[in-house]
């Protein structure tokens, strides 16, 4: 995993929850299949009301139209992110859809857990409310080691939580990886 | 707190772990007593376990994954289809002994209700499932808590997982329920009190007289919604009440333990409410903590009422409507799903007034189906009940999130299912009170 991620934020805001990250009706598309994965992506997303899509101003997609992987590889959300379901498809998608990393303020339990366990991408969370410190399409530069964030389109930086012991999952690519390499399985 | 003390979630995850004491906070490998998975989770559980542990690997214990196919059963989309195939032809390979298969006798239904009926939920153990609502279990006094398809595939493979102990947020219910009070609104209540976040990683455990009055379906429906207050587990101790329910479902060699908190425990919260002056609750949309109350609700029109779900889609559930349907019209569409076959049946033998449930239900006007999941969430285009545009639905599931019984664009209010029953007999929601 590297220490340094880049990308195009888009912003959303509190108690985004897995149904829309990824609407119930695409939860049938086969994982493993190269072409039917795609189709996590295109939906990535794709039930966030158009008011709420991409903050301040909404009415962004994070999927354009005919598209299968997204502009935006940074998500910057509220609170409770990623409550309800405990479907591994929705941080799938988002990572099918390009996603990087997410910094949100706070994550639902479970969403928080396949991120990590599965090695999607990094959630990292807020000390401070990013919701004021980033618009939709800002570019961003993630630093992991010095956990801060800079929003170089606005020229500011912003410091985060550290990751803590997950990271050791995470680095060594998912749950099964680092059992093993901790000699819990074969 | 002194050392040594420990909530019931506490001692139940020192047992699994095979240590005498554990605290909240601290990271443990925990011996899983069932893994349960279902047809939306299943197929991809299945992927990264033979990914992972190879084409030829078998399961922890044949008897302890149990799969149940609940979600998308009555529906022409080929993918839902391809997936039922899936987890049917994984349980014949790993000749699992616990699989209800779609179109075959064993058919049960939505998977909590059957973990339950089939005597799967065993007091003092661990269940993982791969579906948020595995929290429904905890009505028995177990840990029982929702995981993803990675965590799932490992479990499978090893029957172990870890887990941060939680922390208990405890609700103390004194007193009893008014009679038109039924589990949603108790849970509502809480949800509404603590924000769909306020017990993030944490148990919410159920207690107080009232709570002990509670028949083990409402005692399922209270934890089921733990997940809405974004806990980790929901917890009811297990008392006589439980012991009767598993009397005749539990197979006899199965041994379970009762887990007392001690007294001197540590908890987060503690939060005593007067069961008496409950009031019926509405969660208005689009989120499970936007509560309202029905008696103040009484202009909001609705288009439609649904009556299924693991929390609304249970024999006392649709018992309640009947009393409240019995011998009148709904005037607005209204939909009834059973959650099981065994709920199903049910509905020709439990009656009110002399009339079997169904009869109620078909006199008053109401479209019944199978039992499934149905258009709880949404689900493919065709499925029994899907908002497609801009309904408003009432109902007696427990999420209404944008987008979750289908369309974006619905409005769903969720409430109990007399709060439901009463409400599908005006067009508008309506407080219950007079109608029990
Ligand atoms: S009935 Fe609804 S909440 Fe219950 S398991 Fe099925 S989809 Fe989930």
């Amino acid at each position: 995993m590297d220490s340094i991620i880049e990308g195009k934020v888009y912003v959303l805001g509190d108690n985004i929850d897995t149904d829309q990250i990824i609407p119930a009706e695409h939860l049938v598309y086969d994982c493993n299949d190269d072409q039917e994965r795609k189709m996590y992506g295109k939906y990535a997303l794709s039930s966030v009301p158009e008011g709420q899509q991409g903050l301040p101003d909404g009415q962004i997609p994070f999927v354009s139209e005919g598209s299968y992987v997204s502009d935006f590889q940074i998500i910057v959300g509220g609170d409770n992110f990623g409550c309800g379901s405990s479907r591994e498809h929705a941080p799938f998608a988002l990572r099918e859809a390009g996603v990087k990393a997410i910094i949100a303020k706070s994550y639902a339990r479970i969403f928080f857990r396949n991120s990590v366990d599965g090695g999607f991408y990094p959630p990292f969370d807020s000390k401070e409310d990013l919701l004021s410190f980033f618009e939709t399409g800002d570019q961003a530069r993630i630093d992991m080691k010095k956990s801060v964030v800079e929003n170089i389109t606005q020229g500011k930086v912003c410091s985060f939580n550290p990751l803590g012991e997950i990271i050791e999952i995470l680095e060594s690519g998912d749950l099964f990886s680092y059992a093993r390499k901790k000699g819990l399985i074969k | 707190m002194q050392f040594g003390s420990m909530t019931i979630t506490e001692k139940i995850l020192a047992k699994a772990s095979g240590q005498s004491f554990v605290q909240a906070g601290q990271n443990i490998w925990v011996d899983a007593n069932i893994l349960m998975t279902h047809d939306v989770c299943g197929p991809g559980t299945i992927a990264i376990f033979k990914k992972k542990f190879g084409q030829d690997a078998r399961v922890f214990h044949k008897d302890k994954v149990v799969i149940i196919p609940d979600h998308y059963i009555y529906t022409e989309d080929k993918y839902a289809r391809r997936n039922l195939k899936i987890i049917r032809d994984f349980a014949e390979e790993q000749d699992l002994t616990y699989f209800y298969g779609a179109f075959t006798d064993k058919y049960k239904g939505v998977c909590h209700i059957a973990l339950a009926q089939e005597g799967h939920n065993i007091p003092g153990t661990v269940l993982f499932g791969t579906d948020s609502h595995t929290c429904t279990s905890g009505a028995f006094g177990m840990f029982a808590t929702g995981i993803g398809n990675t965590d799932a595939a490992f479990v499978m493979g090893t029957g172990k997982l870890w887990v941060k102990v939680p922390e208990t947020m405890k609700f103390i219910f004194n007193g009893t329920f008014p009679k038109h009070i039924m589990a949603k609104d108790i849970i509502l209540e809480i949800i509404g009190d603590y924000t769909v976040a306020g017990a993030t990683y944490r148990t919410m455990e159920f207690a107080g007289q009232a709570i002990k009055e509670l028949s083990m379906e409402e005692r399922m429906t209270v934890c089921n919604m733990a997940i809405e207050g974004g806990a980790k587990n929901g917890l009811i101790e297990a008392d006589e009440v439980t012991e009767s329910y598993l009397k005749d479902r539990v197979k006899k060699d199965v041994n379970y333990d009762f887990f007392r908190a001690d007294d001197d425990a540590n908890y987060h919260t503690l939060r005593e409410y007067d069961a008496s002056s409950m009031r019926s609750v509405v969660a208005k949309p689009h989120s499970p903590d936007n509560k309202g109350y029905a008696d103040e609700m009484q202009d909001v029109e609705v288009d439609r009422a649904y009556i299924g779900s693991c929390t609304g889609g249970k024999i006392t559930d649709l018992k309640a409507a009947a009393v409240i349907l019995e011998d009148k019209k709904v005037a607005i569409d209204t939909f009834v799903v059973p959650a099981t076959r065994e709920v199903e049946s049910d509905m020709d033998k439990v009656k009110v007034n002399g009339k079997t449930l169904r009869e109620i239900f078909i006199k008053a006007g109401c479209a019944m189906t199978d039992p499934s999941c149905a258009a709880c969430l949404g689900g493919p285009k065709d499925t029994f009940a899907r908002t497609q545009g801009l309904e408003r639905v009432i109902s007696t599931t427990n999420r209404n999130f944008p987008g979750r019984m289908g369309s974006k664009k619905a409005s769903i209010y969720l409430a109990s299912p007399y709060t439901v029953a009463a409400s599908a007999l005006v067009g508008r929601v309506t407080d219950p009170k007079e109608y029990v």
